[in-house]
């Protein structure tokens, strides 16, 4: 309720200055905002009482269509009443507030129905497709932090390209060293003892330090080794943040191999050994299947782990959403900080979920059979 | 084991010399230093800075942890079992987040400066603690708890007593997980002002200045490393004594 209470938008002379408040119901005329108001409202009250999770969810949904509504009247109007052309519009606190609560409800009513995995990959392309849907119909396009990316479409084309080539190109490299890696520790006790602390260690450093601590080290072997400048290697840039993601990424990529063929029942084991399959055939048709689960997890704590980890490659020229976020810093224009950080969240947020899909898929007995 | 006897006075050694006598190490970074810029930053004492991001670390994760638990505590009790759900939803959501947008989200809502990262801190590490300490009050062995019971212990000795020691280890690997994130973050916290070690850094990457960037990389990489070294053998040294 206090959320609801609370400026919904506010509405500044230019990018920099701090804005004036405008409450929930003042953001167009009533006419206009009465539906907004009242779908959240009532969304809230479906939604609060925990009885029935259908009921919640669809509160929820009534909820986030209320603010959507509110702020699609809202945002044109507030441009027109505003003077001069630099006016900008932007959702405030209550706007967040109630996004949070009520993004929070649908998942606590979802967590609780328990959707099968099919019925959560629809889900959640519905949800991104109504949002691309709305951002390309443009009903938001009158929002500052719109606005900033309408400056820099192409720039930011780039930067979300770069920000997955980071992430996604340390995670296929980590695969590649980690997996065997992951093998030959699972089959040498020794080995394990020595690898994994270390690889936990490099966990621990600071990712500034880390993506700093490449500089040097690269710089050097572009110097000093022939044809390292010629395939891109250098001191800042792609290499260094490339190289440093790949080093976060071991450790749960190794780790989780070994859990995971060790999670292997030893009954099933021991089955395998008496048919008389060689060792290379126990782990392909064994270990690996049945430890694909917990493989899977450890990917998918690499891959939303360097989404996030990505944005700091915008500080040593590595690119990505991290440019916008630190140029925004540095600017003081709080568009630009959630320009490179909603797409962030965003993008580790998705990636998450369809993660959590693939690993309940690839579970071989489903959970609830006896 | 005897790799560790060794390499950890070292490195608490270097990482000594490297905070308090910073000159000592001119003639090793001066090569990378651009022609007639300093070596050796020196803006503000190494040693105030290590203290300000040791200080904002520790005082996050000491109200993470209080936060956290006593949240941990409310849910398992039959009064807040409602909210366990929710509450697990929350802590799972939470950490998809990247630390950086954390940071990055709390600038437009609280300014500049050391508060924003302060809160950055305490909301994130709140985050592991609290999914920690569920999992271990919630996962305690039924005997010991039925026994508990059976000598007749009320809920609140059954809590201090039984609960919270034997829950401690697992709660120490939260806290744990939450001062590496935290030393991390307060790293970035530099970008927005905070006064931390992640300063040295910054200036080093804005004046192409890679001693620097070193140096600040080596002390707070150091610390990570060593404060994490600490953390482990404090939960071996006590799950040795609890005999599990």
């Amino acid at each position: 309720m206090a959320a609801l209470l609370s400026p919904f938008m506010t509405i500044a002379a230019n990018r920099i200055v701090a804005g004036e408040s405008v409450m929930a119901w003042h953001v167009a005329s009533p006419a206009e905002t009465l539906p907004g108001v009242a779908a959240v409202v009532l969304g809230l009250l479906f939604g609060i009482p925990s009885g029935r999770q259908d009921l919640r969810l669809c509160g929820a949904l009534l909820g986030l269509c209320g603010i959507l509504w509110l702020l699609m009247q809202g945002a044109p109007a507030l441009l027109d009443s505003a003077a001069g052309d630099y006016a900008r519009v932007s959702p405030a606190m209550g706007f967040w507030c109630l996004l949070l609560i009520l993004t929070l409800m649908m998942a606590d009513a979802l967590t609780q129905m328990a959707p099968g995995p099919i019925a959560r990959a629809g889900l959640l392309a519905a949800v991104l497709c109504s949002l691309a849907l709305i951002l390309w119909s443009g009903a938001l396009a009158p929002l500052s932090i719109l606005q900033e990316y309408a400056g820099r479409r192409a720039q930011f084309a780039d930067a979300v390209l770069r920000h997955l080539a980071l992430a996604f190109g340390s995670l296929a490299t980590a695969a590649v060293i980690g997996f065997p890696l992951g093998i030959v520790c699972y089959r040498r006790a020794q080995l394990r003892g020595s690898v994994l602390p270390v690889l936990s260690l490099l966990q621990t450093i600071p990712s500034l330090a880390m993506f700093g601590l490449m500089i040097p080290i690269l710089g050097w072997v572009g110097d000093n080794m022939p044809g390292a400048q010629a395939i891109g290697i250098a001191g800042i840039g792609f290499a260094p943040a490339f190289l440093a993601l790949v080093l976060y990424s071991l450790l749960p990529v190794v780790g989780n191999t070994v859990a995971g063929l060790a999670s292997a029942p030893a009954a099933a084991r021991d089955a395998a050994r008496g048919m008389g399959m060689t060792p290379t055939q126990r782990l392909l048709r064994i270990e690996l299947p049945l430890g694909l689960p917990v493989i899977l997890t450890g990917l998918r704590i690499v891959l939303v782990q360097n989404i996030g980890l990505a944005v700091i490659a915008g500080l040593i020229g590595g690119g990505g959403l991290g440019t916008f976020v630190f140029q925004g810093l540095n600017q003081t224009a709080t568009d630009l900080i959630l320009l490179g950080a909603l797409p962030t969240v965003a993008l580790a947020l998705t990636s998450a979920i369809v993660m959590d899909i693939l690993v309940e898929l690839a579970q071989p007995i489903p959970k609830d059979s006896p | 084991m005897n790799v560790g006897l060794i390499l950890r006075p070292l490195l608490v050694l270097l990482l000594l010399a490297l905070v308090l006598r910073p000159e000592w190490f001119t003639p090793i970074f001066a090569p990378l230093a651009p022609p007639g810029a300093p070596t050796i930053y020196a803006r503000s004492s190494l040693l105030s800075l290590s203290l300000s991001h040791l200080g904002l670390v520790a005082a996050a994760t000491f109200a993470a942890t209080i936060v956290a638990v006593s949240l941990a505590i409310f849910v398992t009790r039959p009064a807040g079992a409602a909210f366990k759900p929710l509450s697990r939803t929350i802590a799972n959501m939470g950490q998809t987040f990247p630390p950086v947008a954390v940071l990055a989200l709390a600038v437009p809502a609280l300014g500049f400066g050391s508060g924003p990262t302060l809160v950055a801190l305490f909301l994130y590490g709140l985050l592991p603690i609290f999914e920690n300490s569920v999992t271990a009050l919630t996962t305690l062995p039924p005997a010991t708890m039925d026994a508990a019971r059976g000598i007749g212990l009320n809920r609140w000795q059954r809590l201090l007593r039984v609960e919270l020691p034997l829950a401690f280890p697992v709660m120490l690997t939260g806290i744990r997980l939450s001062v590496v994130i935290a030393l991390g973050t307060a790293t970035i916290g530099s970008t927005v002002a905070a006064r931390t070690l992640g300063e040295v850094i910054i200036a080093g990457l804005l004046t192409n200045n890679t001693a620097f960037v070193l140096q600040g990389g080596l002390i707070v990489g150091l610390f990570a490393v060593l404060i994490y070294d600490a953390l482990i053998q404090l939960e071996t040294f006590l799950a040795r004594r609890t005999g599990a």
